[in-house]
């Protein structure tokens, strides 16, 4: 404990301001959506990302050959195709920073938000990967789109560090109009495995 | 007790403040244009979700639960936060907050930190305190650079720059950064990339918010678009992060409502771009010291009164500013504080807890109780109910001086369209106040709503109901 006295201090003017209990929360909302594939690319779309539903990974990676590419270190080894120069851990921040994108999976998906988590677990790698590369090509399996905000939130573990991901990054911060593009990946790209 | 710095000290009260800022044209015709957008934008947002209404229920009846146990709530995230390896400190006030950050970045050997922005750390002077210690803060969200930049003041919660059009911002970008810029948005962007790219890669101290804390898990919850928040929560090796203690939700079930209500609130998205949850610390990924400063600075003061303390269910989502009248009349900086708008109004006069406070005791006078933020806001404070209480409150603390009756006549006149067309046809509001010898013109001259004038406004016809009828048509 570092400041005891302060700690106490706000601790008793919240008991002694006796606020009276509360009541019960009404979780009158939805806790499900429609859902679906076709719903989640639309979402995803319309953030201005690029979206393809596909079947299989390896032939959809056609786009990266000659590129520096960043792979986590549990990616599924058949989507380290060829023609590609792979970037493996451990890479430095400036490494990162110079590659050319990054290619993972996700934890899970929201079909009403068009949102993708990424929870460091399997083919996703720590925070930094996703973050530096200007290019972000993520695979989502039909089976992790979860359809609400509620549904995917109980997928998740929220001790893990947690990113949600919805489009690549963007302003609104000039004239209150949404500008895509500023400090995270400004391509965002999402392969659909169905 | 020190002076609370959630008001900028002399700050002129709000109708002086106001008066003046009515002068400038530019500036009403850039908030006009940016809360013009946002309020359809939101409204199309909102319109998408059938339990709309649910949520907003639910979003109220969860912060008044945590209201209602705080103490137990802030035990429980200090010890789930402790036990994934992060340090609380608790400071009563802002010069206690800013002292421990200070000597964080201290331990740390920090001449130099990045922050994303954060409400919290913008109520206590943060910046300055820093800078009077020796440490710099680098603001990274591109509106807190572009205040920053300009030696600015914010004027909005969400988009502190809003008060400057996307010339203006080229100007103080090309003026600071030594850069050829276009004023082309995109641009202006990319310009903020390059320029705080190196900082992002080398800082090893930042400085955040929080929008959320939950309790039984020790998460913390960053919301932002530009991904400058993911590079200060992610690279440096030590990560400090003030909030205020209402920041809380119960459980990680909780923030399903939390994260539906806000983006659509605040930047009329289903979704912003990056959304941050982390827990202590995580070995291997991110920062390896992580301190969270929990802040009161006139929280449990308002927690006290049984109808301000709503107050504090705020989720600082900015809906209420967009649609405010007065707001988009006088702009933010004529509050004199980090908090303005019809929140400002409620919030900052409790924070600083000083109705003898001249500035802090006209804010709750800045607002026409036309409700408009009531309606929109995602979490169902009673903006006007608590104004009107606090209005009650100044009368008490001061009496009824000159100024105060000369307020509540314009907020009465406010109130009213029939009330107000007559005492426009009358020549002008400030005629029609100026009999108490003080009040030389009203805040809010006709010069831009005498265009609508020639509009009849049916006897009955709300305040509320003959804005939202003109200010559409301009
Ligand atoms: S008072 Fe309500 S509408 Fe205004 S910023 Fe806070 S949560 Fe949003």
């Amino acid at each position: 404990m570092i400041n005891a006295a302060a700690r106490e201090e706000i601790l008793q003017r919240i008991r002694d301001a006796k606020v009276p209990a509360a009541q019960p929360v009404i979780r009158g909302y939805n806790q499900k959506g429609p859902g679906g594939v076709e719903l989640f690319a639309e979402r995803v779309a319309d953030y201005r990302a690029i979206v393809h539903t596909v079947s299989n990974v390896p032939e959809a990676l056609t786009s990266l050959q000659g590129k520096r590419i960043v792979a986590p270190p549990d990616v599924p080894e058949e989507w380290l195709v060829d023609g590609v120069t792979w970037l493996r851990e451990p890479l430095s921040i400036e490494e990162l920073d110079q590659a050319d994108g990054v290619l993972t999976g996700c934890a899970v998906a929201i079909a009403d938000t068009g949102t993708i988590v990424l929870d460091g677990g399997e083919a996703q790698g720590r925070r930094a990967l996703t973050l530096l590369p200007d290019y972000h090509l993520c695979v989502v399996r039909a089976d992790q789109i979860a359809a609400s905000v509620p549904e995917a939130l109980q997928r998740l573990e929220p001790t893990r560090p947690l990113t949600f991901i919805s489009g690549p990054s963007a302003t609104s911060d000039i004239e209150l109009n949404r500008v895509e593009g500023v400090h995270g990946p400004r391509t965002l790209e999402v392969l659909i495995v169905t | 007790m020190a002076r609370n710095p959630v008001t900028w000290l002399g700050s002129p009260t709000f109708p002086k403040a106001a008066k003046i800022a009515l002068a400038d044209t530019q500036l009403r015709q850039n908030l006009r244009k940016a809360t013009g957008t946002i309020r359809g934008r939101r409204a199309a947002a909102v319109a998408e979700m059938t339990d709309w209404e649910q949520l907003r229920v639910a979003g109220e009846q969860i912060k008044d639960d945590v209201l209602s146990r705080l103490d137990t709530l802030l035990l429980q995230l200090e010890e789930s936060v402790t036990a994934r390896g992060g340090v609380v400190h608790w400071a009563r006030d802002a010069a206690e907050a800013n002292r421990i950050v200070l000597d964080l970045c201290r331990a740390e050997n920090a001449s130099e930190v990045v922050k994303v922005k954060s409400m919290a750390t913008a109520e206590i002077g943060l910046n300055e305190a820093l800078e009077a210690g020796g440490v710099h803060a680098i603001e990274t969200d591109l509106a807190e650079l572009i205040v920053q930049l300009g030696d600015d003041r914010p004027s909005h919660i969400l988009v502190p720059a809003i008060h400057r059009n996307r010339s203006e911002i080229r100007e103080i970008f090309q003026r600071r950064m030594g850069v050829e810029v276009s004023d082309e948005p995109a641009d202006l962007a990319e310009a903020a990339r390059v320029y705080l790219r190196q900082k992002f890669l080398t800082t090893k101290v930042a400085v955040s918010g929080a929008n959320f804390a939950v309790a039984d898990t020790g998460s913390i919850v960053v919301l932002e678009s530009e991904g400058n928040g993911r590079m200060c929560l992610t690279l440096p090796d030590t990560l400090i992060t003030v909030m205020g203690i209402e920041k809380l939700v119960p459980t990680w079930q909780d923030l399903e409502v939390f994260l539906q209500l806000l983006p659509r609130s605040s930047t009329a998205e289903r979704m912003n771009p990056y959304t941050s949850v982390w827990t202590g610390v995580t070995p291997g990924d991110g920062p390896q010291k992580f301190h969270l400063v929990l802040i009161d600075n006139g929280r449990t003061a308002t927690l006290t009164d049984s109808i301000g303390r709503q107050a504090l269910r705020c989720i600082r989502c900015s809906a209420c500013l967009n649609v405010c009248p007065v707001y988009e009349r006088t702009g933010g900086q004529s509050y004199g504080s980090v908090y303005p708008g019809p929140i400002g109004a409620i919030l900052t006069p409790q924070l600083v807890g000083d109705m003898h406070d001249p500035q802090a005791a006209s804010l709750p006078y800045a607002s026409s109780l036309c409700g408009a933020c009531f309606e929109v806001c995602p979490v169902r404070i009673d903006i006007p109910s608590v104004l009107t209480h606090l209005r009650a409150e100044v009368v008490e603390a001061k009496g009824r001086t000159a100024e105060s009756v000369a307020m509540a006549a314009a907020a009465w006149i406010f109130a009213s369209a029939s009330r107000y067309e007559k005492a426009q046809k009358a020549g002008s509001l400030a005629r029609f106040l100026a009999r108490d010898g003080r009040i030389t013109s009203l805040p809010w001259p006709g010069s831009k709503w005498t265009s609508s004038r020639d509009v009849p406004a049916p006897p009955a016809e709300s305040f509320r109901a003959w804005w939202r009828k003109n200010r559409c048509q301009k």
